[in-house]
C-alpha cells in the first residue's frame, strides 16, 4: 500500500519553514535598504575599493592552480562522505546489530579499495 | 530457491550479477595500478574483465534457473525480463571488450581505468534493469551514466574526446536533473517510490494527478535524453563521433538498451495506467526520431557519424514498442535490443579494424574498395549494414518485424506506416557505405595494404554475423525467451 499521502498535514508542516525563510529574507533586504537610505554617502577612492583595507586585488581571477589542490579536495569529499555515513551507523551499532554491521564493512571495503588505487596512482604525493 | 527477503542475505543473492561484476571491476582496478609494467599494453586487463564479465553471465544464469521471488513489490526484480536484459548488457559489454583490446593498446589508454569503467557502467545497466523502485532506476542510471561520461572523454590527448565527454556529462546532469525531479513529483503523488505502489496508486485513482502528470513529462524527458530521442537527441552525434570508436560502440548498444528497459519497466508498468496520458508524447517522439534520425543520417559522410544518427532512429523504432505497450511489443523490443546490440557492436567493430591507428579512416570515401581489399572484413561489414537496414534474412528485419506485430496489434497505423517508410530511407544510407566497399576504387593515395586483424576481433565478428544471421533465419528460440521474459511483466498490479 502507498505511505500516507502528502496532503494538508505536510503542508502545514513546512508552514513554519516558510516563515523562517520570508522573515530572513526581510531581514537580508531590509539591512541592505536601511543602510543605503540611512548613511551618508561620502566616497573616496579608497573608500570605493573592493577590499578598503585590504591588498589591491591584481591580475585574472581564473589563474591556473595546480591539479594537485583538487586531488586533496577530492579525496577530502570520499572521507567526508565515509563519516557522514559511518557516525549514524556508529552511534546505534549496539541496536541494529549484524547485517548493518555488514553493509558498512563491504562500504567501507569499497573505500578501502579506492584508497589503494588512489594511493598507488600517487595522488597521495605532493611531489 | 524462493526469495522472500527475511534476511538481508537474500538482497545479496537477488543482486548476485551486480555483485559478482562490482568485484571483477574492482580488481581490475587493483590490477591496473600493481605489477611493475604500467603503460603495457594491458591485454590481459581486457581477459581479465572477460572473465568477470562471464562471472556475472553465470550468475545471471543461476537466477534465471533455478531462483524465484516471493511478490512482485520488492526493490530489486528477480524476473525474466531483467535476466534477460542482463544477458543483453554483458553480451554487448563483452564484445565491446574484446574490440578494445588492440585499441587500447594501440592509442596507449590507461587500460585498468579503462576496463573497470566499463564493468561498473554494466553494473549500473543491471541495477537499471532490476529496479522495482525509481530510486535504484536513479541510482542505476548515474553509475552507468558516470562511468560512461569518463569513457567518453577517455583518450585525453585527443581534443574531441575531451569535447564529448564535457559535452555528454553537461548535458547529462541536466537530464538527470529533470528525471530526479520527475522521480520527485511521482512521489510526490502517489507517495511511494516504489513502481509496484506507483501503480497501484495511480490504478485506484489516489493519485494527485496535478502533481503526477508533470511527473510523468519530466521522466519522459530524463528517459528520452538517455535514448536521445529527437528533440533531445543534439548531444549524440558529437559525443558518438569524438568518443574513443569501442566506447561509441558500446554507447550506442549498451547504454541505449539499459535506458529502454528502464524506460519500458517505469512507464508500462508504473505508469500504465496513464498511457493515455503519456501515450501521445511519446507517439510524437517516436515519429519525430525514426524521421530525422533517418533523413540526417543520409546526408552524412562520415560513417562514424552516420552510425550515430542512425543508433537514433533505431531508438525511435524502439520507441514505437513503448507506445503500442502491449506484450508483443514489449517482446519485440527485448528480441530487438538484442539483435541490434550484435549487429550495431559488428558495424562499429569493423569501423575500429578499420580506422587503423587513429580515428580518421572513417570517412565515406575511405571505405571505397574497402571490400575488395580485405573481403572477409567487407562481408561481415555488408551483414552488419543489411541488417541495421533490415534486410529479410537478417536479425534486423525479424526484430523490426516484430516491432511492427506490437504496433498493429495495438491498431497504430500512422506509427507503422512511418516506420516502414523510414526504413526505406534507411536503405540508402546503410547500403551507400556497401556500394562504396564494392563498387568504388580506393581513394588516392591510401596504401592499398591488407589490414592485420587480431585473431579476437575476428572472433567477435563471426559471433555477431553468426548470431544476426541465425536471429534472421531462426529467430523462433530467442524470440521465445524474449517473449517469456514480458510475460506478466505488465500485469503485476491485479485486475489491470
Amino acid at each position: 500500500m502507498p505511505r500516507e499521502l502528502p496532503g494538508r498535514s505536510m503542508t502545514k508542516s513546512y508552514a513554519p519553514i516558510l516563515v523562517i525563510l520570508g522573515v530572513s529574507i526581510l531581514n537580508a533586504v531590509g539591512m541592505v535598504v536601511a543602510s543605503h537610505v540611512l548613511n551618508p554617502s561620502r566616497p573616496t577612492p579608497q573608500k570605493s575599493m573592493p577590499y578598503e583595507s585590504g591588498m589591491i586585488p591584481l591580475g585574472d581571477t581564473r589563474a591556473r592552480f595546480s591539479v594537485k589542490f583538487y586531488m586533496v579536495a577530492i579525496s577530502f569529499i570520499v572521507f567526508d562522505l565515509e563519516t557522514i555515513f559511518l557516525i549514524p551507523w556508529a552511534v546505534r551499532a549496539r541496536e541494529l546489530g549484524w547485517g548493518p554491521f555488514v553493509a558498512v564493512f563491504l562500504f567501507v571495503v569499497v573505500l578501502a579499495v579506492g584508497l589503494v588505487y588512489e594511493w598507488k596512482k600517487g595522488g597521495l604525493e605532493w611531489d | 530457491m524462493l526469495l522472500d527477503y527475511s534476511s538481508g542475505f537474500h538482497y545479496l543473492l537477488a543482486l548476485a550479477p551486480e555483485v559478482v561484476l562490482s568485484v571483477a571491476g574492482m580488481v581490475v582496478l587493483l590490477a591496473g595500478v600493481t605489477g611493475k609494467r604500467e603503460g603495457g599494453p594491458g591485454h590481459e586487463l581486457g581477459w581479465l574483465s572477460l572473465a568477470g564479465l562471464a562471472a556475472a553471465a553465470v550468475a545471471n544464469g543461476w537466477l534465471y534457473a533455478g531462483v524465484a521471488e516471493d511478490g512482485a513489490t520488492a526493490m530489486i526484480a528477480v524476473d525474466r525480463f531483467r535476466l534477460f536484459a542482463n544477458w543483453i548488457f554483458l553480451l554487448g559489454a563483452a564484445f565491446a571488450v574484446v574490440v578494445s583490446l588492440d585499441y587500447v593498446a594501440r592509442q596507449k589508454l590507461q587500460a585498468g581505468e579503462y576496463y573497470s569503467l566499463i564493468l561498473f557502467a554494466v553494473v549500473g545497466m543491471m541495477f537499471m534493469a532490476s529496479a522495482r523502485d525509481l530510486m535504484i532506476v536513479f541510482l542505476g542510471l548515474e553509475l552507468m551514466s558516470i562511468g560512461v561520461y569518463a569513457l567518453a572523454a577517455f583518450n585525453r590527448r585527443d581534443r574531441r574526446s575531451a569535447e564529448a565527454g564535457l559535452k555528454y556529462f553537461l548535458l547529462g546532469a541536466f537530464a538527470s536533473g529533470f528525471l530526479l525531479f520527475g522521480i520527485a513529483l511521482v512521489y510526490g503523488a502517489t507517495g511511494s517510490t516504489n513502481i509496484h505502489d506507483v501503480a497501484v496508486a495511480v490504478q485506484e485513482g489516489t493519485a494527485a494527478r496535478g502533481l503526477l502528470l508533470p511527473g510523468v513529462a519530466l521522466l519522459a524527458a530524463g528517459f528520452a535524453f538517455k535514448v536521445s530521442a529527437v528533440p533531445f537527441h543534439m548531444w549524440t552525434p558529437d559525443v558518438y563521433q569524438g568518443a574513443p570508436t569501442p566506447v561509441t560502440a558500446f554507447m550506442a548498444a549498451s547504454v541505449k538498451s539499459a535506458a529502454f528497459v528502464a524506460f519500458l519497466r517505469v512507464f508500462l508498468v508504473g505508469l500504465g495506467d496513464v498511457s493515455s496520458e503519456w501515450g501521445p508524447i511519446l507517439w510524437w517522439l517516436s515519429a519525430a526520431t525514426m524521421v530525422a534520425g533517418n533523413l540526417i543520417a543520409v546526408v552524412q559522410s562520415n560513417v562514424k557519424r552516420m552510425l550515430a544518427y542512425s543508433s537514433i532512429a533505431h531508438g525511435g523504432y524502439l520507441l514505437v514498442a513503448l507506445v503500442a505497450g502491449n506484450d508483443t511489443a514489449a517482446g519485440g523490443l527485448l528480441f530487438y535490443l538484442l539483435v541490434y546490440t550484435v549487429m550495431n557492436v559488428g558495424a562499429f567493430a569493423v569501423l575500429i579494424v578499420a580506422g587503423n591507428q587513429s580515428e580518421r579512416g572513417s570517412r565515406i570515401e575511405d571505405f571505397g574498395g574497402f571490400g575488395w581489399r580485405n573481403p572477409v572484413l567487407g562481408v561481415f561489414m555488408t551483414i552488419f549494414l543489411l541488417s541495421l537496414a533490415g534486410f529479410p534474412g537478417t536479425g534486423g528485419f525479424m526484430a523490426k518485424l516484430f516491432l511492427l506485430q506490437g504496433a498493429v496489434e495495438a491498431r497504430l497505423w500512422v506509427l507503422s506506416v512511418i516506420l516502414v517508410l523510414t526504413t526505406v530511407v534507411s536503405y540508402w544510407y546503410y547500403l551507400r557505405v556497401a556500394w562504396y566497399m564494392w563498387m568504388k576504387d580506393a581513394p588516392e593515395g591510401t596504401a592499398p595494404a591488407r589490414l592485420a586483424v587480431p585473431i579476437a576481433a575476428h572472433a567477435v565478428l563471426l559471433i555477431a554475423a553468426g548470431l544476426v544471421l541465425l536471429t534472421g533465419v531462426f529467430p523462433g528460440a530467442p524470440l521465445e525467451l524474449a517473449m517469456g521474459a514480458v510475460e506478466g511483466l505488465v500485469e503485476v498490479v491485479a485486475g489491470r
